[in-house]
């Protein structure tokens, strides 16, 4: 642990003690625990593991990309409109005090003995691990129920039926989703797992996947990390430094109809299986044709490092690399954040195991959409996985300040 | 309940904490080493002045020559506990549940003025507030709601069990669930009873290593697998007809004992609610029968008894969480009742639809409104603890 995690550490424990002794003290404290709730937005811990939550983007997208994942997206149960208000409001404070690294509301210790307490309480102790949480909003919640169907954006699509897609409903859509990541697996599902109670009786989870080993990097000096086929993947990714990349391949432009989406992305979520016991038993030969990469170096057929510019006419025309490459798709590019995830095995003894892939992108019909159908009719990858599940989101901008809260100018 | 062993009713460590959790004790009356008081017409002798906060007993003894009645009273002079028109030369004894505290216990001879008293201090550290009038009534009346569910159960389930031992397999599955309304409704007493619970509810995967299902498991869901599975009534299960029978009159005789505060009724809704999300909702409660809506909807009628009582308490403590108690009791019921097949008319005897019938997606939206409701509610024992 640096010396910056262990201050964040000791300001979380320091915060908790400050605020369990003041409910100690009785109802004459209560103020100065609202106040120090209050207070931990901006002047918590900060650095040393905290990433900022306030800015004109949302952290977890342009962020460096972090160890763990715990993804869920909710389904909205309740038809009024002014209870989903709530929750956005709701979520977004807790949210600004858990990725600085506070617990939730009055804390998971200290207040009244019959009751549960607000925070669940198993981050305690922990650093905040660099945790983002990133909202996103779903097709289907523009429909009749809160009066969004024209502030639906145009860039918003549903997604069309690829070649090969074995989609499971319950595993696909739904009207929100938060990407909570971080570097600690703990400190990430108890984020989600904390939104999920606030938002009880309002919106549901509908599904979600915990994610491990980052399969992209959005810092490229480091190393690329591999895919669970053992590949390096997403080389080429955009950078989470590179303003202009970002700019114009990942934050949304202002659009007719959907002003409140500037400064905002669009997610792609896909489930997508791999094959691994019939990968394992492939040749390396065909593996690494079937990547058009190298196995030990990463780098394009026919050239030496991974970050030397490949020769895309020297690879087989359905390899996976040259495929997706830019220049195969008329410079579609997209922000790579995807996760391996493996959910023990299936009951056949298989590995239950994959990418579960994620792209941020401008607009997913000049990003993802044609990339994925190059893919999903040619690429040799395809005889070694199966999209599974899928989900589309609107990530609308950043929440300025403490004030703010997600998805504000899309209600206002 | 019972699904599993779960830890809550393993062991007597184990027990201590459901104990707590549930709030709902079980203890025996006219324990020994009462605590004597002894009047007469001039002094109000009480045998130690120091005792255990609980469920206390009181021996009473008048020596004096005039009536004379006794009284438990807290600080400001609110009668705790009271045996009136106590006769020259007769005992009694008071049993009553007291929380820690300082108290005075007065005597008066004649019946008439401020008595004579004596002070005295209750132990203990569980430090239940103390409760105003309007908490007695609601445990009051939630205590006559337990007991006249529990009476209400004895005929019907007299009559599941006189057609099991009739060999009448038909009539015998028509007349189970009704049979286990009363007892779902109120589960958290009657699971305050840690013996009773294991004989009659639990089912054959919370039976313990070592016990063998064909001598060891007794009551409904031992019934649930012949009637429905198996698909016959044999000696063995006409034995256990009776069986069940015996210990559902040992509930009714004890379910007037159960110690019921005001969060311990919270409590207790929240526990069936989870009752509900963890053995109604994935249909493992009645496997054999799936009437696992009949319980499901016996259980939200107990939980919703109990925040109804509660009810005044909570919205002057916390009239939001009220308001969010009445809109989610409201809108799981009318998510159940689309499920119901009979026409609503007999309130004890309600049927709904086979769960093998209910689909993924209907159980996912089932689990979905429990959920709703039971985070709301697992706020409702501060709200009333205030």
């Amino acid at each position: 642990m640096s010396d910056q995690q262990r201050e964040a550490a000791f300001s979380r424990r320091a915060v908790l003690g400050w605020g369990g002794a003041g409910l100690a003290l009785g109802a004459a404290a209560a103020g100065g625990v609202a106040v120090a709730a209050g207070g931990g937005g901006d002047n918590g811990p900060s650095g040393g593991g905290s990433v900022p939550f306030h800015g004109p983007h949302q952290a977890g997208i342009a962020t460096a990309v972090q160890d763990r994942l715990h993804f869920a997206a909710f389904d909205v149960k309740t038809d009024d409109r002014a209870e989903l208000i709530r929750v956005l409001k709701d979520w977004t404070r807790a949210a600004e005090r858990m990725t600085a690294g506070h617990a939730v509301g009055d804390g998971a210790y200290g207040g009244v003995p019959e009751a549960p307490p607000d925070d669940t309480g198993e981050a305690l102790g922990l650093p905040p691990s660099r945790l983002t949480l990133t909202v996103g909003f779903g097709p289907s919640l523009f429909d009749h129920r809160f009066g969004l169907a024209k502030r639906r954006p145009s860039a918003l699509v549903d997604l069309p039926k690829f070649p090969g897609d074995n989609l499971d409903p319950v595993r696909s859509n739904g009207d929100l989703c938060v990407q909570a990541c971080a570097d600690d697996p703990q400190v990430a599902v108890h984020a989600i797992r904390n939104l999920a109670r606030i938002g009880f009786g309002k919106v549901a989870v509908r599904w979600s996947q915990l994610g491990f080993g980052k399969t992209s990097s959005t810092t490229p000096d480091a190393q690329t990390p591999r895919n669970l086929f053992g590949f390096k993947d997403g080389t080429r990714n955009v950078s989470g430094t590179d303003t202009a990349g970002l700019d114009r391949h990942v934050w949304a432009a202002q659009q007719p109809g959907a002003a409140w989406m500037a400064g905002g992305s669009y997610l792609v979520a896909r489930r997508i299986r791999m094959n691994i016991e019939t990968w394992d038993r492939t040749s390396l030969q065909e593996q690494e044709d079937v990547f058009g990469r190298d196995k030990q170096e990463g780098a394009a057929v026919t050239r030496a490092k991974e970050h030397d510019e490949p020769f895309l006419k020297a690879m087989k025309p359905d390899s996976h690399v040259r495929l997706a490459h830019p220049d195969s798709n008329h410079g579609a590019t997209i922000l790579r954040r995807g996760y391996s995830f493996t959910d023990g095995t299936d009951g056949l003894g298989r590995l239950e195991a994959g990418l579960f892939f994620l792209a941020y992108q401008r607009d997913p019909r000049t990003g993802f959409i044609p990339v994925q159908s190059g893919l999903a009719r040619s690429d040799a990858l395809n005889e070694y996985i199966q999209h599974v599940g899928s989900a589309l989101f609107a990530v609308p901008p950043g929440v300025r300040d403490t004030d703010d809260w997600w998805g504000r100018a899309l209600f206002t | 309940m019972s699904a599993r062993p779960r830890p809550l009713l393993l062991g007597t460590a184990a027990i201590a904490v459901a104990v707590t959790l549930s709030g709902c004790t079980q203890k025996a009356s006219g324990e020994d080493g009462a605590v004597s008081v002894t009047a007469s017409d001039s002094a109000c002798k009480v045998s130690t002045t120091e005792f255990p906060a609980g469920h206390v007993s009181l021996a009473l003894e008048n020596k004096g020559s005039r009536v004379t009645e006794v009284y438990v009273l807290f600080p400001d002079d609110r009668i705790a506990a009271e045996r009136e028109n106590l006769g020259p030369g007769t005992k009694a004894t008071l049993v009553t549940e007291l929380g820690p505290g300082d108290y005075e216990i007065a005597c008066k001879p004649g019946m008439k003025g401020d008595g004579i008293r004596q002070k005295v201090k209750l132990t203990g550290r569980n430090a239940a507030a103390e409760r105003s009038p309007e908490a007695d009534a609601a445990v009051a009346a939630y205590r006559s709601y337990v007991l006249a569910q529990a009476e209400q159960t004895l005929p019907k389930a007299k009559a599941f069990a006189a057609a099991v031992e009739a060999g009448d397999v038909e009539k015998a599955k028509k007349l189970y669930a009704p049979s286990r309304i009363g007892w779902e409704r109120t589960e958290p007493v009657a699971e305050s009873f840690g013996d009773i619970d294991p004989k009659v509810d639990v089912r054959e995967d919370g039976l313990e290593d070592g016990q063998d299902p064909e001598t060891d498991w007794t009551g409904w869901h031992r019934l649930e697998k012949a009637l429905w599975q198996d698909k016959k009534i044999g000696d063995r299960e006409k034995e256990l007809a009776g069986r069940l029978m015996t210990d559902l009159d040992a509930w009714v005789k004890k379910v007037g004992t159960a110690e019921i505060t005001p969060t311990s009724m919270a409590n207790g809704a929240k526990s069936l609610l989870d009752e509900v999300a963890l053995n109604k909702v994935t249909g493992e409660e009645e496997r054999y029968s799936h009437t696992d809506l009949v319980d499901f909807k016996a259980n939200l009628e107990g939980a919703r008894k109990s925040y109804d009582l509660l009810k005044p308490i909570a919205r002057k403590n916390d009239s939001s969480l009220a308001r969010e108690l009445d809109k989610q009791f409201a809108s799981l019921t009318k998510q159940l009742d689309v499920y119901r097949t009979d026409d609503g008319a007999d309130q004890d005897s309600y049927t709904y639809r086979s769960y093998d019938k209910v689909s993924e997606a209907e159980r996912k939206d089932l689990s979905d409104g429990v959920n709703a409701l039971a985070e709301p509610l697992s706020k409702l024992a501060a709200a009333v603890a205030k």
